[in-house]
């Protein structure tokens, strides 16, 4: 298949800088959507004949439009901070894959057509003309971020070069040249509600096959409930919740809290995705239309709150870009964050003191954490700053005995990618996704050997498929990457659950 | 892009799923498990008719522990297990089995 080949990176440390490997990626890119893909999404299906105006007039757009964008562009004096910041430079050594050099390929077309000194003097300022070999080099390179802004944390200047990831890619798109992956994808969304193409009839025997599992493990009766109107919470989760392991684990934690909460909650089939890959594109217009479907689904449904699932990305488009996306959601109640995360709520529960926990039913486990990059830089938790960093590893700490984090440049903030985010979580890009998570692997190898840690756990869809995907290759079983809530759900003792007696009488 | 079978011609994708769903055959099935390096064996078919039968009532393939619930009741605990079924779908029991039944690649984070 398609990893066949990989050559696994060996780093000696997370973020070792690698060696030069000129052109190393050169050529890498991922299937191009085809013409009924691009169709779904308002992009022409194929390279228009007048590309190279148009590119330049959507370049024009954007800057005009999005003046931070413009900035980005303008300021970046190539100081060299972010160089070995990206996981792709580190597990490719690609030169062109430096953020300032990936970010350039750009910027060199723009200095062309759009200042003064590109446009008289092109050869002093690196400035060069938009060919065709550029633009097939901008969807390779380009499809080589996972616009994960670890990066963005080093430069001195600020800048989020995840956006000129995302204005090179809705570039690309305006002339006829999508990613297979994203665009089809989005296109189900709009047709079928969720990335999965789940339709509702699935869904529930889906949701009613857990249910069942749920009863046969614990032998208390713990709903799923699915499209039920006068519900008080809404819960958007991404598909893979519905379908993929150890997702699936991790939705069953979200069912047996609400349980114990003693909350009325529902799915919707309409907005039975909280993943919203018009991010990774950069179109507005998409993250809108699938964001829309959310406030559709909480009116149709007439629920009081809105609370996400582990999804990486999708929690960045709620807490940043929900209310002008998609509000205003006055119609919500209001002494609750709008929108609120699973965590959150959970966290909230366990400070109550309403969940019966022991957290020696994961004590086969030691465990570390995966900050997912999306909630690490572009969102926050709770009230206060940071918070999506501690409440995660709160209710870690509350339901694993054995909890250890990793090197401090790794996590947090500082946060690795997992290699598969941004709309690259695709088998074309295998080879790009084993070689990208090389730090992040370095960095969990490092507390496997200090302190014996088997298990990863991480709060996004798209980290935990690719952790279970390229996590063989470092030498780790599948399964040794975990939902949080599945680690909730482990430790999670329901009221009238069958062994609660016999467990107590041996604690005591 | 295309499979040969029987003297049919039997187009498939990029990744090697075939575009038009009727097309597909048990022979055709071999062909696919041919191209994956995978040798069907009964083990391999009661997977390969499970997904048929479930796409035929859901039109979508089912939820990987959807998938190992069922082979653990025709086939056994042993049997029934992610391991087994990595065992013989070594790319995966969604994608690569979904491939040989002739059904559409699960798309999004799985």
């Amino acid at each position: 298949m398609a990893d066949g080949d990989t050559q696994v990176p060996e780093l000696a440390f997370p973020l070792d800088i690698p060696c030069l490997k000129r052109g190393a990626m050169e050529g890498t890119k991922p299937f191009v959507a085809q013409a009924e893909h691009q169709a779904k999404l308002g992009f022409p299906g194929a390279l228009v004949p007048d590309w190279k105006d148009k590119a330049l007039a959507k370049m024009q757009e954007l800057a005009e439009k999005n003046r931070a964008f413009q900035v980005y562009l303008d300021i970046c004096v190539k100081c060299g901070a972010c160089t070995d910041k990206c996981h792709y430079f580190l597990g490719t050594g690609d030169p062109k894959n430096m953020p300032v050099a990936r970010q350039d390929l750009l910027r060199s077309v723009y200095r062309r057509y759009f200042t003064f000194a590109g446009k008289h003097f092109p050869w002093l300022v690196g400035a060069r003309d938009l060919t065709e070999d550029v633009l097939n080099e901008w969807y390779s390179y380009y499809h080589q971020c996972s616009e994960c802004r670890r990066c963005s944390v080093f430069c001195p200047y600020g800048i989020d070069t995840a956006e000129i990831t995302m204005a090179a890619r809705e570039i690309l798109d305006s002339v006829g040249v999508g990613q297979k992956y994203s665009n089809e994808i989005i296109g189900k969304v709009k047709d079928i509600g969720n990335n999965l193409g789940l339709n509702p009839k699935a869904l529930r025997a889906t949701l009613e096959d857990l249910e069942e599992d749920i009863e046969d493990d614990t032998g208390v009766s713990v709903r799923l409930p699915l499209d039920e109107k006068g519900a008080d919470i809404l819960l958007v989760t991404p598909s893979a919740d519905f379908f993929a392991e150890p997702h699936i684990e991790g939705l069953i934690g979200y069912a047996k809290v609400f349980h114990e909460a003693g909350v009325s909650w529902t799915l919707s089939s309409y907005a039975s995705e909280a993943a919203n890959f018009g991010l990774f594109i950069g179109s507005y217009e998409n993250m809108r239309e699938i964001s829309l479907r959310i406030r559709k689904a909480a009116q149709d449904l007439g629920v009081k709150r809105i609370i996400f699932g582990e999804c990486g990305h999708a929690w960045r488009v709620a807490y940043s870009f929900l209310n002008t996306l998609a509000g205003p959601w006055d119609f919500l109640d209001q002494s609750y964050p709008v929108p609120q995360h699973i965590l959150e709520f959970t966290w909230d529960e366990i400070q109550k003191g309403t969940l019966n926990l022991d957290p020696s039913r994961n004590d086969h486990i030691r465990l570390t954490y995966h900050d997912s990059c999306n909630v690490a830089r572009a969102s926050g938790m709770g009230d206060y700053p940071g918070g999506q960093f501690e409440i995660p590893r709160n209710v870690i700490r509350a339901v694993c005995n054995n909890f250890f984090d990793m090197e401090p440049d790794t996590i947090r903030e500082a946060t690795l990618c997992c290699g598969g985010g941004g709309g690259l979580l695709t088998d074309d890009l295998m080879d790009l996704r084993i070689k990208g998570s090389a730090p992040r692997m370095k960095a969990l190898q490092n507390v496997t050997e200090e302190h014996g840690v088997t298990h990863m756990a991480a709060i996004c869809a798209i980290c935990k498929t690719q952790f279970g995907k390229v996590m063989p290759k470092y030498g780790y079983e599948m399964d040794a990457i975990l939902s949080v809530h599945q680690l909730v759900s482990n430790a999670i003792i329901l009221t009238g659950q069958d062994g609660e007696d016999e467990d107590e009488a041996e604690d005591a | 892009m295309s499979y040969q079978v029987n003297g049919h011609t039997i187009e498939h994708d990029e990744e090697g799923y075939i575009t038009t769903l009727s097309d597909w055959s048990k022979e055709l099935a071999d062909e696919i498990a041919k191209t994956e390096n995978i040798d069907m064996t009964d083990e391999h078919w009661e997977v390969v008719n499970f997904l048929r039968e479930y796409y035929d009532e859901y039109q979508i393939a089912p939820a990987v522990r959807v998938l190992i619930k069922a082979i653990k009741k025709s086939m056994g605990p042993d049997k029934g297990n992610n391991k087994y079924m990595y065992e013989l779908f070594p790319y995966g029991p969604a994608k690569q089995a979904c491939k040989i039944a002739g059904l559409p690649k699960p798309t999004g984070c799985v």
